[in-house]
C-alpha cells in the first residue's frame, strides 16, 4: 500500500517537474493578453487612439494604462468585443472622436510629383511608386488611415468612402413594425 | 436524419423521409395549362456578368462593338466562374452598372445590348465528349455558361469534378420542385424528357458513376409518365422515383436522403457520401451545350401568380422583367410587387427594370389575397415547432435567439451554417417571426467579420513588416557612416599636419560624421522630387504652404 502510494506520488513530482521545467523551457514570447487585444483592433495603424499603430494601444491596454474605447476604426463593435474580454462595461466611444464610413486613399495621378513622403508615412506600405515617378495606392491594401494625407506637398490625396457592391451587401438586421394598435 | 417512414417507392427502391418539412398550398394549376412559350426578340437585353456563383465573368467587349447570338461577352475569371453570352445579335449600347436581379437592389455590371433584329448566331457545332478528355469536356461547359438552374447557380464544371479522393457512386437529377407555384422544371420534364437524360449521360460519364436516379414528386404525374417513357430509350439505366410531395423535398441534402437514406454530415456535401444532384433543367441546358454546342443563351421561367396569362415561358438571358411580364399580359390590376424564386426562398424584387439571369426560375406577381401582408411577430414561446419542422435538424429558435442577440458565435455554435434557409421554421411559428431574415443577416454578418480579420491579418503583417524594414535601413545606414567615419579618421590622421594633435583630429571627423548623419537624417523626411518643378507646380506649392501657415496661425498651434 505504502509503496503504491510513493509510486504514484513519485510518478506526480516527476511530471509536475518536467511540466514546470517546460513551462519555463518553451515559454511564450509575447504577452498573450495583448495578442487578444491586438487581434480586436482593426489594424488601420492610424493613431487616433494617441499611439503610434494598434500594438503599442494593445499594450497600453493591457498595462491597464488605456482606456478601451479610443479606437474610432473599430467602433462600438470593437469596443464591445474588448469590454467582453477584458470583463468590464462597454462604453462610448471617447470624447472628440468619432467613427467615420470605411474609406481609401486615392491619388491623382496627374497631380502627383513623386516626391515618395506618401510612402514613407503608409504604415502598411500601400503605395508603390519611386522618386520622381507617379505614385499610387494599392486599393485592396489601404487601410483608410489618412496618414499620407498631410506630408502630401501638393495636396493630391483624397479619402473616398467604399461603396457597398453587391459582393459586400449585407442581409440587414430585420426590422418590422410593432403590432399596431387595433 | 432519423428515418421517420419508410416505404417502398414505386419501382420497389425503399424511401427514407426525412424529419420535419411542411405542406403549403401548391398553387402550382395556375402555371402548368399551357405549354412552354417562347418569348419575341425584344429591342433591348442587359445581360449582368455575375449570374452564377463565384467571380464574375469579366468584359470582353466595349461599347459601339458588334455582337452575334451566342458571342462570349464576359469571360470566365478563375477557377469558380462560367462564361456569360450574347443572347442575340447587335450592338453594344453600354457596359456598366444597371440594376440586376438580387435582393439588396444595388446595381452591377453588365452589358446592354440593342438587337438588330437579325438574330444572327456565330457557328455552334456538337463535341464528341464520350472522345474527349474530362478536363477539356469540363473546360467546354465553362465556356458555355453552365451553371445550375435550380437556383444557387453552381458552376456545373466544378461539381462534375468531385475531386480525386472522392468517388460518386450515384447521380441524382433533381425534378422535385418543391416550391409552391413554380412548375418550370415540372414543364421542362414532360416536354424535354429525353434530353434531360441526354445530358444526364454526360455528366454520368463525366462523374464516372453507375447509378442515375430521378427524383420527382408525386404531384407531378405527367412529368414522371414523360420521364419514365424517355428512360426506355435512354440508352442506360436509369430509376425514375417519385418521392413523397413535402416541401423542402427538393433540397439536395433532403432528396438525397430521400433517395439513398445517406445523411450528408454537418458541414458538408452530398458529394461526401458519393451523391451528386443537378437539377433536370441543367442537364437539359448541358445536353444543348453538348449536343448542338449552344450556350447557355435562355431558360424556361415560370411567370405566375396575379397575372394575366401564366405559364411558363422560355425566356433570354437578358430580358428585362418588366418586358417579360408584358408578354405574360401584364400585372393585373392592384398587383402588389413581385417576388423572384417561390415564396419560401425566393426575395422581393425592388427593381423591374432587372433582367432575368440564370438564377431566375420564377417570378410571382403578388397580390393581397394571395400575399397577405405578414403579421407583427410576437415574442417566441420556445414552442419547438420550428425545430419539429426543420428538415437540417436544427434549432431554430436557439439560432433566432443568439442571432437577434447579435451574438454571432453562439449562433454559428447551433450549426447556423447547416440551414438552408427552407423558410420552415418561420412558416409554422405560431408568433410569426421571420426566423430566415435572422439567419440570413447572421450569416453575412459572421462572412464579413472574417473577411475584415483577413484583411485585419495582413495589415498587421505588413505593418510589421514596415517597421522591422525600418529598423534594418536605420541599422545598415549607422553601420554605413561608422565605417565611412573610421575611413575619415583614418585619412585625416594620415593627412594630419606634423604639428596638429591627433586627438583634434579625431575630433573633427567624428564631427564631420555626425553632421552628415544629422543631414542624410533629415534627407530621408525631405520631399525628394521638388527640384525641377513646372512653374505651375511651385506655385501651387506656394499656395498649399501659404494656405498651411495660414491655418497653423488660425488654430494657434503648429
Ligand atoms: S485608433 Fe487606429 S492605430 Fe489606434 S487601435 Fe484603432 S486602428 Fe489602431
Ligand atoms: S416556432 Fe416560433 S415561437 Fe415556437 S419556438 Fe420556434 S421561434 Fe419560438
Ligand atoms: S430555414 Fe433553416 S432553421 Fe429554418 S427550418 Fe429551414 S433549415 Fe431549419
Amino acid at each position: 500500500m505504502l509503496s503504491a502510494l510513493l509510486i504514484l506520488g513519485g510518478i506526480g513530482l516527476v511530471l509536475g517537474g518536467i511540466l514546470g521545467w517546460a513551462a519555463i523551457r518553451f515559454r511564450v514570447e509575447d504577452d498573450p493578453l495583448v495578442e487578444k487585444i491586438d487581434a480586436i483592433l482593426p489594424q488601420t495603424q492610424c493613431g487616433q487612439c494617441g499611439f503610434p499603430g494598434c500594438k503599442p494601444y494593445a499594450e497600453a491596454i493591457a498595462k491597464g494604462e488605456a482606456d478601451i474605447n479610443k479606437c474610432p476604426p473599430g467602433g462600438d463593435d470593437g469596443i464591445r468585443r474588448m469590454a467582453e474580454l477584458l470583463g468590464v462595461e462597454p462604453k462610448p466611444l471617447g470624447e472628440g472622436l468619432a467613427h467615420k464610413p470605411k474609406s481609401v486613399a486615392v491619388i491623382d495621378e496627374n497631380t502627383c510629383i513623386g516626391c515618395t513622403l506618401c510612402i514613407q508615412a503608409c504604415p502598411v506600405d500601400a503605395i508603390v511608386g519611386a522618386a520622381k515617378q507617379m505614385h499610387t495606392i494599392i486599393e485592396a491594401q489601404c487601410t483608410g488611415c489618412e496618414l499620407c494625407l498631410p506630408p502630401c506637398p501638393v495636396d493630391c490625396i483624397s479619402m473616398v468612402v467604399i461603396r457597398e457592391e453587391i459582393d459586400s451587401w449585407k442581409w440587414r438586421y430585420p426590422v418590422y413594425m410593432l403590432k399596431q394598435a387595433a | 436524419m432519423g428515418a421517420r417512414e419508410q416505404r417502398p417507392g414505386a419501382g420497389g427502391r425503399r424511401l427514407h423521409a426525412f424529419n420535419g418539412g411542411v405542406h403549403p398550398e401548391e398553387h402550382k394549376s395556375v402555371s402548368t395549362s399551357r405549354p412552354i412559350q417562347p418569348l419575341p426578340l425584344l429591342p433591348r437585353y442587359v445581360v449582368p456578368m455575375r449570374q452564377h456563383i463565384g467571380n464574375p465573368a469579366a468584359p470582353l467587349v466595349q461599347v459601339g462593338d458588334k455582337v452575334l447570338k451566342g458571342q462570349m461577352i464576359g469571360l470566365p475569371e478563375g477557377a469558380i466562374s462560367v462564361a456569360v453570352h450574347a443572347p442575340t445579335s447587335g450592338t453594344v449600347l453600354a457596359v456598366g452598372h444597371r440594376p440586376v436581379t438580387h435582393p439588396s437592389g444595388l446595381p452591377d455590371i453588365c452589358v446592354e445590348i440593342e438587337a438588330d433584329g437579325e438574330d444572327r448566331a456565330v457557328a455552334m457545332a456538337p463535341v464528341d465528349w464520350r472522345a474527349m478528355e474530362p478536363g477539356a469536356l469540363r473546360a467546354h461547359l465553362r465556356d458555355m455558361g453552365l451553371a445550375g438552374l435550380g437556383g444557387a447557380v453552381f458552376p456545373s464544371h466544378v461539381k462534375l469534378d468531385p475531386g480525386k479522393e472522392r468517388k460518386i457512386h450515384t447521380l441524382i437529377l433533381n425534378g422535385a420542385e418543391c416550391e409552391p407555384w413554380i412548375t418550370c422544371d415540372d414543364l421542362t420534364m414532360r416536354h424535354h424528357a429525353a434530353e434531360i437524360l441526354a445530358g444526364a449521360a454526360v455528366m454520368r460519364h463525366a462523374l464516372g458513376c453507375e447509378t442515375v436516379l430521378v427524383g420527382i414528386e408525386d404531384n407531378k404525374p405527367e412529368a414522371q409518365a414523360a420521364m419514365r417513357a424517355a428512360a426506355e430509350h435512354a440508352g442506360y439505366p436509369v430509376e425514375v422515383v417519385a418521392v413523397p410531395t413535402r416541401y423542402p423535398g427538393g433540397g439536395g441534402k433532403q432528396l438525397a436522403y430521400t433517395l439513398t437514406g445517406l445523411a450528408t454530415p454537418s458541414g458538408g456535401l452530398t458529394t461526401d457520401v458519393g451523391v451528386q444532384v443537378f437539377n433536370v433543367g441543367t442537364a437539359y441546358a448541358l445536353h444543348r451545350a453538348v449536343a448542338l454546342g449552344e450556350p447557355m443563351l435562355s431558360r424556361i421561367v415560370t411567370v405566375t401568380g396575379h397575372v394575366a396569362r401564366p405559364g411558363n415561358y422560355e425566356v433570354r438571358i437578358g430580358t428585362p422583367i418588366a418586358d417579360l411580364l408584358a408578354q405574360a399580359g401584364g400585372e393585373l390590376p392592384e398587383a402588389t410587387g413581385l417576388i423572384i424564386g417561390g415564396p419560401m426562398m425566393g426575395f422581393d424584387l425592388p427593381e423591374t427594370a432587372a433582367p432575368v439571369v440564370k438564377a431566375v426560375n420564377c417570378v410571382i406577381v403578388k397580390d393581397r389575397l394571395l400575399f397577405p401582408p405578414p403579421p407583427a411577430p410576437l415574442p417566441c414561446i420556445r414552442c419547438g415547432a420550428c425545430a419539429r419542422a426543420c428538415p437540417a435538424d436544427l434549432q431554430p429558435f436557439e439560432m433566432y435567439w443568439y442571432a437577434k442577440a447579435k451574438d454571432l458565435g453562439k449562433a454559428q455554435a447551433y450549426s447556423l451554417f447547416d440551414c438552408i434557409e427552407c423558410g420552415c421554421c418561420g412558416y409554422v411559428c405560431p408568433s410569426h417571426i421571420p426566423l430566415v431574415g435572422y439567419y440570413r443577416f447572421a450569416k453575412s454578418e459572421i462572412w464579413a467579420r472574417e473577411q475584415e480579420k483577413a484583411a485585419a491579418d495582413a495589415a498587421r503583417a505588413r505593418h510589421e513588416f514596415r517597421d522591422f524594414r525600418q529598423e534594418r535601413e536605420k541599422r545598415e545606414k549607422a553601420e554605413k557612416f561608422a565605417a565611412k567615419a573610421k575611413e575619415t579618421l583614418a585619412a585625416t590622421t594620415a593627412t594630419a599636419e606634423p604639428g596638429e594633435d591627433p586627438e583634434a583630429a579625431r575630433k573633427k571627423a567624428i564631427l564631420a560624421a555626425a553632421m552628415e548623419k544629422a543631414r542624410q537624417a533629415k534627407e530621408g523626411v525631405q520631399p525628394k522630387n521638388i527640384d525641377k518643378l513646372t512653374a505651375a507646380q511651385q506655385k501651387e506649392i506656394e499656395e498649399i504652404e501659404a494656405r498651411r501657415a495660414r491655418a497653423v496661425e488660425e488654430k494657434g498651434t503648429p
